[in-house]
Order: C-alpha cells, then structure tokens, then sequence
C-alpha cells in the first residue's frame, strides 16, 4: 500500500463505499482510509483472539485484558500503517498507547477502593468504632476464630489519637502558615528574604515524612531527654509536613486579592494590619480554608512521623503531652506486620482494613469538604 | 516637640501594624530555622555514630559499610519506580490534556488527584496483601525464563514480597505527582503552536512531538524529580512490602533495604548507639532528597517565564 497518500476529508469514506462506475482506479484522495467500524471491529476480533490466547494458559481476567490489549494495540498499528500509512500508524500507536497508560493507571486506584471495601466493611461495627485495643491479647483473638465468635478490640483509640494529633498539627501550622504566606504577599514584596523562604517552602515540601518524625524525636530529645515520645512530638513532626502546604495555598489565595480593595482601605485611612485582617483575609478565606483541609487531608495518612514520635498504645490516650498515643496509620501498620496472635492473623487483618476504611472515609471527606467549601464560600463575582 | 493634630491621630494603631508585621516577619523567618535545625538536630543526635568505634556500628565496619547497601537499597526502588510512573505518567496527562474529551477532561483529573489522596500506609497494606500474591505468579516466569539476566536471577521468592514489588506500589505512588505537574504544563502550550502543526497536515501524534513536547521539557524533568524526592522518602510502602535483607542484584528475591524502611521497622526498638545510628541515615535521606529537590526547583526556577510551572 502506498504511503504517499495520506491526505483524506470527511467525504472520503463514502467514495471508498460507492466508488464511480466508469473509473475502476480509487480517488487518490479516497485512498487509504479505514472506515468507521474499523476500530470497534478490530477490538472485537483482539477480544476473541485474547480469550483464545488467554484460556491456552489457565484463564483469567488479568491474562484475557493484558493479551487483549497487546493484540489489539499491535493489530490496529499494523491495519492502520497498511491501509492509511506509517504517520497515521505511529499516530493510531501513540493513541492506543495513551489510552491504554490511562487505564493502567485506573486499575491501581479501582484495586485499592474495592479491596479496602470489601475487606474493611465486614470488620466496622459499633464494637469496632467504640472499643480500644485495651486488654485484647493474642488468646482473645484465638477464642474469636476457634468459636467463631466476633473478633473483639476496635480502633477507638486510635480515631482519638488521629483526631488529637492532626488538631495539634493544625493549631501549630495554620497561624504558622497563615503569617509567612501573608509575610510573602504583603510585607516581603519579592525581597531577598521573601524569595529565600519562597524557595525553602518549595523545598520543604519535600521533606520525607520520616525525617521529619525524626527531627521532631530529636528536638524533644534535646529538650527533654532521649525517650519523649507523646503526642505533641507527632504533632510537630507533622507541622513540619504541614507547614509548607498552608503557605503555598495561602498565598496563592492572597494574591488573587485584587488591589483595588487594598487601596479602597488604604484611601480611607485604614491601618495595613487592619486592612489585611478585615478585608484581605475575608475576601480570601474560602481558598485559605480549602487549602488547611486539603492540608489536613494530607498528614492525617501519615504513618512514618508518628512510628518514631508517639509510639504505639492498645488503650485511649487523650494526653498529647503524656504517654504513647496510636493513630490510625500506625494502628494498621501494627496490626499488619506484628498480629495480635501470630498464629491467627485474621482477626489482626479485618481490623487493620476495617480501619484503613475508615482513614480512607475520613480522607475522602476532608477532600470532598474542601472543594464544597471553596466552591460555597467563594467571594461573589462582580455584584 | 509640637503637637500636630494629623500626626496625634495617625500614630494611632501603630502598634498593631508594628505587632503584625513583626508576627508575619518572624513566622517566614521560623520556617527558614525549622529547616536549619531539621539538620542541625538530626546532626547533633547522629553525632555518636561518627565518632564510635567502628565495630561497634551495626555490620562492625562502621557508618559508611553500614549506609552504603542501604543508599544502594534506595535508589533502586526510587529507580524501578520512576521507569514505570515516568512513561505512565506522561501518557496519562497528555491523555488528560489533549486526548480526553474536553468536558471530561476535569473530572479525569480528578480521579487521578484520588490516587494521590488515598494514605502510603493504605498502599502498603495493597501491596502486601493484595499485589504481592498477584505478581508471585511473574516473577516465577521472569525467573525460569530470563533468570540468565542477574537481574532476575531466581528462585523467585514465594511471597512476592521483593523490591521489585516495593517499586511498583512506589511507582503507583508517584504516579500521580509527574501526572498533576506534567498536565499543568500540557495546558500551557501555546494554542497557535499547536494548531500551526494541525495546520501543516500534522497527525495529533506528529503534533504533540513538535509542539506540546518540547515546550515542556523543562517542566517533565522537574515533575519527574519531585516524584523521584517522594520515591526516595516514602516509608510505609517499602516496610511492609519488601522482605528485606543485604544488597543482591536479584529483583525477584527477599531482600535489599532502604533508608526509610530501614529506620521506620527498627526505629521502636532503637536506643544508644542504634538510635544514633538511624538518625544519621534519616540525615543521609535528608540531604540525597535535599539535593534533589534543590535540583528539581532550580529547574524550575530558571524556565519559570516559558513553563509556569511552580
């Protein structure tokens, strides 16, 4: 097939379809253009060759997409480079290759969801949501799976100790946050200063979690002796994660203000401090309080800050400047790697996914919270 | 002195302007010593493990024999993961950016930010349960058919639980960090690039690698060095998916370790020496992840006036 000619308009497909009776030789225009049904036509053949293909060696669903895949995407090159030529090929396998990567990436995300469902629903009940880890030992959980009785012991410690530590976080961070953005659009005015923290925010971000846990363990080490490990610790560790994602939200916000409400304030006499308190900030505030939840939405998950700062507890802790303190991330990781009864792990299992749903529901509301709130709170547009 | 009217009256409130802008002032500059003393602790508390003995750190050859297989560790996750999330990536912000329907193209994003959402140690609880037993059955054929590369030497470990494992929940990780920041820069092409190529007779494919590309070079390398700073840090996927073990070529088998890992299963345990030993490895991630992210904004820094990426 030539490939020369590539060139076709919206015409064309009907001249394939009805050539001229009087010419035999095909519109050159016309020429080497597949019709519509083409692609569904060649993904239903690859379908049928991937069952084919995929019962040769013990069928399964993964087995069946991945050859159907593979067939489909070399399949439609190849017709595409006979018929339309080598550009439209590379085209039609850069297509295909795009359209695959995206639902590639979907199945990682589809996995997660279903298997935290599936596996975390089973284990969430009042008993789960209202009971520590308090007295369940190794011999508790052996009872429940030789009885068959319901496996005891909850994360209600855990939902405190989340919920106290990310409060701490938040008190720390937010004035912290708040004051340097406000420091950068107002007062900095893209001085040396101003540029140096823009630039160490930016790095800050990306700070592993785990150095961060470790930074906060050695302040308090020096402060306060080796072994301090409570809930404040954590809730520094996560400032420091915190910190830089209120800043950069804030002052984004800060400088969508229009100055044209800075001066109407300053004309009137009104103090700078004033002026970015009572009209700056309000006019800005349903982006800064999207981007604090958003904030919150990110260090609530984090499990490696709190490993090395609060420790692990089994019972409810509502001291964050006293004693060990769980949360959620590290009740799962616990529950996971060391089982409450080595030798029964299944009661260990359902509470770690029965508490992955619930940190996954808390995420997902923090985030969904976030938009409503940006998008409920959002200052009027013109009058 | 006199007393001018004016001047009584605005002087008052000065106070307050002085008070804030001190209190902004002083919250920017605690930000620039929190990272100073992020190293200057870390130092301080790892100090021990420079000046011990060398017998005495864990392998009895001292701080660099100890962190070296583990740097090592490290980087070959971060490796594995950014081989897969970087074409991956790409792909699916240029499927965001210019192939998916317009009116979807928001929502997809969206969807996409989810995966960015969902907590590492969910990941990590995926990865062990879930992936780890789904890939037992490939590292099998990887071993019995290409076991002739060391790569992928066997006996493929029975569990699944290998760095090549860790490397694919990493990649997953980082997916959607090169995603989110590659798109921001898709969006920005200029439209009349990319219709001059339509306009020449360019296929979409011919389009994007003419025009779209490109002009987003700058940005691709940087977003793919801010997924590698996350690729190095992340912890709880590593713990709980890799069995660990000493330095092997071998992708397939138990063992290799990396620094966050590292210090997150024995940090608990730890105390004297030990702990000294980990914040110095938690020093070390810092600085490799330090230099680059610095690298990463620098790039960024200097195409921000072609890119606007931030």
């Amino acid at each position: 097939m030539s490939a020369t000619t590539t060139r076709k308009t919206s015409n064309d497909s009907r001249n394939v379809q009805n050539p001229p009776p009087v010419a035999r030789k095909r519109n050159s225009l016309a020429k080497g253009h597949l019709p519509r049904w083409a692609v569904p036509g060649i993904a239903a053949a690859s379908l049928i060759l991937g069952a084919a293909a995929s019962t040769l060696g013990g069928f399964s669903v993964a087995t069946l997409a991945i050859y159907t895949a593979i067939i489909f995407v070399i399949a439609s090159t190849v017709i595409t480079t006979l018929v339309e030529g080598p550009r439209q090929g590379r085209n039609a396998l850069a297509t295909n290759l795009v359209y695959a990567a995206f639902l590639l990436a979907l199945i990682p995300l589809a996995s997660v969801l279903f298997t935290v469902l599936q596996k975390g629903l089973p284990g969430i009940n009042t008993h789960f949501l209202f009971h520590s880890m308090n007295g369940i030992t190794g011999a508790v959980d052996n009872a429940s799976v030789e009885d068959g009785t319901p496996v005891l012991g909850g994360a209600y410690h855990a939902v405190i100790g989340t919920l106290l530590i990310t409060l701490w976080s938040t008190v720390i961070s937010v004035p912290v946050g708040m004051l340097t953005a406000i420091y950068l659009v107002e007062y900095g005015k893209n001085g040396p200063l101003a540029r140096a923290i823009t630039f160490f925010v930016d790095v800050m971000t990306g700070i592993p979690s785990i150095v961060a846990g470790l930074f906060a363990t050695a302040l308090f080490a020096v402060l306060m002796g080796p072994t301090a490990r409570m809930g404040i610790v954590a809730a520094v560790a996560l400032s420091v994660l915190m910190i830089p994602t209120v800043v950069r939200s804030t002052e984004e916000m800060l400088k969508i203000v229009p100055n044209e409400l800075r001066e109407a304030a300053y004309a009137l006499g009104v103090r700078k401090w004033r002026t970015i308190a009572k009209v700056v900030i309000p006019t800005a505030i349903s982006g800064i309080a999207s981007g604090v939840t958003l904030a919150i939405a990110r260090v609530i998950g984090e499990t490696a800050p709190i490993l090395v700062t609060a420790g692990l507890a089994n019972n409810i802790n509502v001291n964050v400047f006293g004693n060990w303190m769980a949360t959620l991330p590290t009740f799962i990781y616990y529950q996971i790697l060391t089982p409450t009864s080595p030798t029964n792990v299944d009661p260990s299992i359902q509470r770690a996914w029965a508490a992955a749903l619930l940190l996954i529901i808390m995420v997902m509301v923090l985030n969904l919270g976030a938009r409503l709130v940006a998008g409920l709170f959002a200052p009027k547009k013109g009058r | 002195m006199t007393t001018n009217a004016l001047r009584r009256n605005g002087s008052k409130g000065q106070a307050g302007d002085k008070i804030f802008s001190g209190a902004a002032l002083g919250a920017g500059i605690l930000i620039l010593a929190t990272l100073l003393a992020v190293a200057i602790f870390l130092f301080i508390q790892a100090l021990p493990t420079f000046t011990a003995d060398p017998t005495l750190v864990s392998g009895g050859e001292g701080f660099l024999a100890y962190i070296f297989p583990i740097v090592i560790g490290t980087v070959i996750a971060a490796a594995i993961a950014l081989l897969i999330a970087t074409p991956v990536g790409i792909a699916v912000a240029l499927f965001i950016s210019h192939y998916a329907p317009r009116r979807l193209a928001a929502g997809l994003g969206y969807v996409i930010d989810l995966l960015a959402a969902i907590p590492s140690v969910i990941y990590g609880a995926w990865g062990y349960l879930v992936l780890a037993p789904a890939l037992v059955p490939s590292f099998q054929w990887l071993s019995e058919n290409l076991g002739f590369i060391p790569l992928f030497e066997g006996p493929a470990s029975q569990t699944g639980k290998t760095i090549l494992t860790a490397g694919i929940v990493l990649a997953v990780m980082v997916l959607p960090i090169i995603t989110s920041l590659s798109r921001e820069i898709f969006l920005q092409t200029p439209k009349l690039h990319e219709e001059a190529a339509l306009a020449l007779g360019a296929t979409r494919w011919e389009m994007i690698t003419m025009s779209v590309l490109p002009f987003a070079r700058p940005g691709i390398i940087s977003a793919v060095m801010l997924g590698l700073g996350r690729a190095l840090g992340e912890t709880m996927a590593v713990a709980l998916v890799l069995s660990t073990g000493g330095l092997i070529p071998s992708l397939i088998k138990s063992g290799n370790q990396t620094i966050a890992a590292e210090i997150a299963l024995n940090f608990p345990e730890a105390f004297g020496l030990r702990l000294a030993e980990l914040i110095a490895a938690g020093l070390v991630l810092f600085v490799i992840t330090l230099v680059v992210n610095l690298i990463a904004r620098a790039i960024i820094a200097r195409h921000k006036e072609f890119s606007g990426a931030n």
